[in-house]
């Protein structure tokens, strides 16, 4: 995608704490940017006469934000979100790339459906969109999607998100297949035949509230499964929204076993639990569920500690009237992408819960890493993506304000000082 | 906002325990005599103390003539024309008048009467329970204020009153005494 | 206590003595049954939806009864099978019953929390009928007062609730009075119908029925539903009254003579009851149906009649 309108301008961020955990810089530099690319940092940097300065003192600069799990809900249910509506709050959200999962309508299961979200993405989008191919036909989980030709036409991933792929034969297959073209398989890890009809975790919440519940352990087997069959393949196996500390826990075992396995946490996970249900509201509703504070302390243990690579927030916009109403009627998921800067900071950074150069690497280095996209730092020659933080700024969640289309989320009401303050993509800035 | 009641205090004395016994007696003489006697007679009291009347009147008719009354208990919470003014939700207890009151005279005993509001429910309550012959109305204090057109057949004893006081009946089965005072909001 | 509350959702967030007010108030208005003319004009002129959306004629019924005695206009409203299907999501049917000012909507549900979002949206009282797995306030204050009039108090009782206990509003309106109440509660039936954590409950746990009903004051049998069965939780219905139905030899074999048996209805007999003892002396089930219309009229009264400023008169 290129920046729309683009005139190659010369842009110097003067004064601001760059922190840049590719190399491992954490300090008051300037940043020169030039025809879409960082060109150099310095302590000091004399801007030349035609660039425009944005002075940074008292911010923070950070390479451009990727979420890597986010439902852009276009081709099929624009009603909930599209590419231009969905990059819009993607950048409100300080992120300069997602990654689009291919539960769309049609699925994105071939390469016509993944052009025309790369076009629409080109033509609308305010950020990177990287589009996610889907394992299965139809998501039916019964045949391969054509992988090669999805591959080819720019997937950077595969993965059946939304859905669990049952079959291990077909899932094993998925991961031979595609091993040469260096994408990973992104799992949904959730056995339907334990998770059933339930709508929150199963436990003593549950019990209460006379709700069917899906247990930890729903998740726990599919990981499981899953990293013996990257064992076996040989394949990146990367791990969708972890929720649970038994997952963590195989995930880590794995790890240093040597295992070709990732994972991903989201902020609501790392923030609410099970409790927070006792409300009825529909968005506290999502897959997997909102777990118990053991399992929040896990994944937050795990965040610091690496076990799980990166924050995506699985950005799930759904209409008012999908998610308002009787709690087992409501569709899962919450948006994340307007908020997730704001609530990690204030409630897990601020705290001293996650050092801030790790929640930095969690968003930036770590995911392009991870599925070997460019960015994810602010070396010399990389694409000129910057997320640009004030940390003093005090914000009351109102989603009334979201420029999402979509309202769901479970942080209304919630303050916090740190949010966004501009983004840049491609040496230009998105949104300030 | 509603207004918090204010705290009363004692202002006079009306009936010490003699006179108010003697208070009773004398209207259990007129029950007799009005009604020539206690044949079909019988006894509705009004939660709470109206109840205690009507048992000490009922005993000292059994004294006088010999015969013994049945005396029933009725609760109005269920008539009252004011329950959406009241304070809080409605305190029920239980209607006990385990006898037939059809073609029967029923004396309604109360201690004070006031506005008259709840001996009309006690009247509406009376009528769906039974068919009585008639009904009487006996009160120990009647303190005017009258806002229906009730009157009283057997009264114990009449005291204008104010508005701003109020009239407490103790009786020793409910408040260890047997005396009538008026109250008075304490000022300050 | 008096009760200040506006809506009646659940048992759990009630204080004993709130629950105490809503028994004794209900007792007080069991003799109205047994009038000539079963009228009071205390609801007069006020409007009672029932908003049934789980088929129930009995426990609407009795919602329906309790309103005519009180003198108020009921109006019934079913809507069978969900929302969805009808065309009218359940907000939206809220809100336009809503506008018509109703002073109480009676809901029952086949989603828990249906009665708290209604609670939350609506400026009338609601009174919540069922509510999916999680409340049924008036069958465990029916069954409260049930147990109150045989056994005369409630502290110091023993219960057990036999059956789905996983599936059961009943079982979990009723565990939470009990205990807030003084009783102990023991909950039995095969491990796959009770539910995790239920001992957080407040309960015990047994899976014996031979174990649970000895020695309890009351035992309280819940209904077995077919679609357990079909949810691979029990493997047939034979099976679970072979070892979790109540028949008079078990009952003559480990229970207590002075024992109550009670259900809330309605009875398979043959699977969880055998017909001796739902029909026998120490079954007091047609007590609890007796008691569950002054239960009713406890509650609708005490919701719609009366509020706010101090008033005069005597």
């Amino acid at each position: 995608m290129s920046p729309r309108g683009a005139v190659s301008s010369t842009l110097v961020i003067r004064g601001g704490r760059v922190i840049d955990p590719a190399a491992s810089i954490d300090a008051e530099q300037d940043v020169l940017i030039e025809d879409g690319k960082i060109a150099r940092l310095a302590a000091r940097i004399t801007p030349p006469p035609e660039a425009t300065v944005i002075d940074a003192s008292g911010k923070w600069v950070c390479p451009g934000f990727i979420d890597m799990h986010v439902h852009l809900r276009e081709p099929g249910h624009e009603y909930k979100e599209t590419v231009a509506t969905g990059t819009r709050a993607a950048a409100a959200g300080g992120f300069t790339a997602v990654c689009c999962m291919a539960n769309t309508q049609p699925v994105n299961d071939n390469r016509a459906v993944t052009d025309y979200i790369r076009a629409k993405a080109e033509s609308e989008g305010v950020v990177r969109v990287y589009p996610i191919g889907a394992v299965s036909r139809g998501l039916a989980g019964r045949e391969l999607a054509e992988l090669a030709e999805l591959a080819e036409a720019g997937c950077v991933a595969f993965s059946d998100d939304g859905k669990c792929v049952m079959n291990a034969e077909l899932y094993r297959r998925a991961m031979e297949y595609t091993l040469p073209f260096g994408t990973p398989v992104i799992s949904h890890a959730e056995d339907d035949t334990l998770a059933r009809d339930g709508c929150m975790h199963e436990g003593v919440v549950s019990t209460e509230l006379g709700l069917s519940g899906i247990p930890a352990a729903a998740e726990d087997v599919m990981v499981a499964r899953d990293i013996v069959l990257a064992e076996l393949t040989g394949a990146h196996v990367h791990i969708a929204h972890v929720s649970s500390a038994g997952a963590v826990r195989l995930v880590r075992d794995a790890k240093a076993r040597g295992v070709r396995v990732t994972a991903e946490v989201t902020p609501h996970h790392l923030l609410l639990t099970d409790e927070a249900v006792r409300s009825w509201d529909g968005n506290m509703k999502m897959a997997p569920p909102l777990r118990t504070k053991r399992d929040v302390e896990a994944l937050i243990e795990a965040l610091v500690d690496g076990t799980i690579d990166c924050v995506a927030t699985d950005h799930a916009p759904h209409a008012l009237s999908e998610k308002e109403g009787e709690f087992d009627h409501a569709a899962n998921g919450v948006v994340g992408l307007e908020t997730a800067v704001c609530v990690l900071v204030d409630r897990l950074v601020k705290p001293g819960l996650l050092p801030l150069v790790t929640l930095v690497s969690r968003l930036s280095r770590d995911p392009a890493r991870l599925l070997r996209l460019p960015g994810g730092s602010l070396g010399a020659g990389a694409p000129a993506d910057v997320t640009l933080i004030d940390p003093d700024a005090a914000i009351t969640i109102d989603p009334a304000r979201f420029a999402s289309r979509s309202r769901n989320t479970p942080f209304t009401g919630w303050t916090a000082t740190g949010r966004p303050w501009k983004t840049i993509v491609g040496g230009k800035v998105v949104w300030q | 906002m509603a207004a918090r009641s204010p705290r009363l205090r004692e202002k006079a004395e009306v009936l010490d325990t003699a006179a108010l016994d003697r208070a009773l007696t004398r209207i259990a003489h007129e029950i007799l005599e009005r009604n020539g006697g206690a044949k079909d007679l019988t006894f509705v009291g009004l939660r709470t103390r109206g109840v205690t009347l009507a048992q000490r009147l009922a005993a000292k008719i059994a004294a006088i003539d010999g015969a013994s009354l049945p005396v029933g208990a009725l609760d109005i919470t269920l008539y009252r024309d004011d329950l959406d003014s009241m304070h809080g939700a409605p305190v029920v207890r239980a209607t006990e008048i385990p006898f037939s009151i059809k073609d029967k005279t029923v004396v309604l005993v109360d201690d004070v009467l006031f506005t008259g509001r709840t001996i009309r429910a006690a009247l509406d309550a009376l009528i769906d329970l039974g068919r009585p012959k008639m009904i009487q109305l006996a009160i120990l204090v009647d303190r005017g204020h009258r806002e229906l057109p009730i009157r009283p057949d057997y009264i114990g004893k009449n005291l204008p009153t104010s508005r701003r006081e109020a009239v407490a009946v103790r009786l020793t089965e409910h408040d260890g005494e047997d005396r009538v005072v008026i109250e008075e909001p304490e000022e300050g | 206590m008096g009760w200040t509350r506006k809506d009646l959702v659940t048992i759990r967030e009630l204080e004993a003595a709130e629950i105490l007010t809503l028994i004794d108030t209900a007792a007080s208005l069991q003799e109205i049954a047994g009038r000539e003319i079963k009228k009071v004009p205390a609801l007069r002129g006020k409007t009672i939806v029932n908003l049934f959306y789980e088929n129930s004629t009995r426990t609407r019924t009795s919602f329906e009864i309790a309103g005519k005695w009180l003198s108020a206009d009921v109006i019934n409203f079913s809507a069978s099978g969900s929302s969805a299907a009808k065309g009218e999501s359940f907000v939206d049917t809220a809100r336009n019953i809503a506008a018509m000012s109703p002073d109480v909507v009676v809901v029952r549900h086949s989603a828990s929390g249906a009665p708290a979002l209604l609670a939350k949206a609506l400026p009338c009282a609601i009174v919540n009928a069922g509510d999916g797995a999680h409340e049924h306030p008036t069958q465990a204050l029916l069954d409260l007062l049930t147990i109150r009039e045989k056994k005369g108090h409630f502290d110091g009782l023993s219960v057990a609730i036999v059956g789905d206990i996983a599936h059961s509003r009943v079982a979990r309106s009723n565990i939470h009075g009990m205990r807030k109440l003084g009783m102990t509660v023991t909950v039995a039936g095969p491990p796959t119908l009770i539910p995790p954590y239920a001992q957080e409950l407040g309960c015990k746990v047994s899976y014996r029925l031979e174990d649970a009903i000895r020695d309890v004051d009351v035992i309280m049998m819940l209904r077995l539903q077919q679609e357990r069965m079909h949810a691979g939780l029990i493997p047939s219905l034979r099976e679970y009254s072979r070892y979790w139905g109540l028949t008079l030899d078990r009952l003559a074999a480990h229970a207590r003579p002075d024992v109550l048996i009670m259900h809330p209805g309605p009875v398979n007999r043959g699977v969880e009851l055998s017909p001796e003892v739902a029909d026998g002396p120490y079954s007091v089930i047609l007590d609890q149906v007796a008691k569950g219309v002054a239960v009713r009229m406890a509650v609708l009264l005490l919701l719609a009649g009366g509020r706010s400023a101090e008033g005069p008169s005597q």
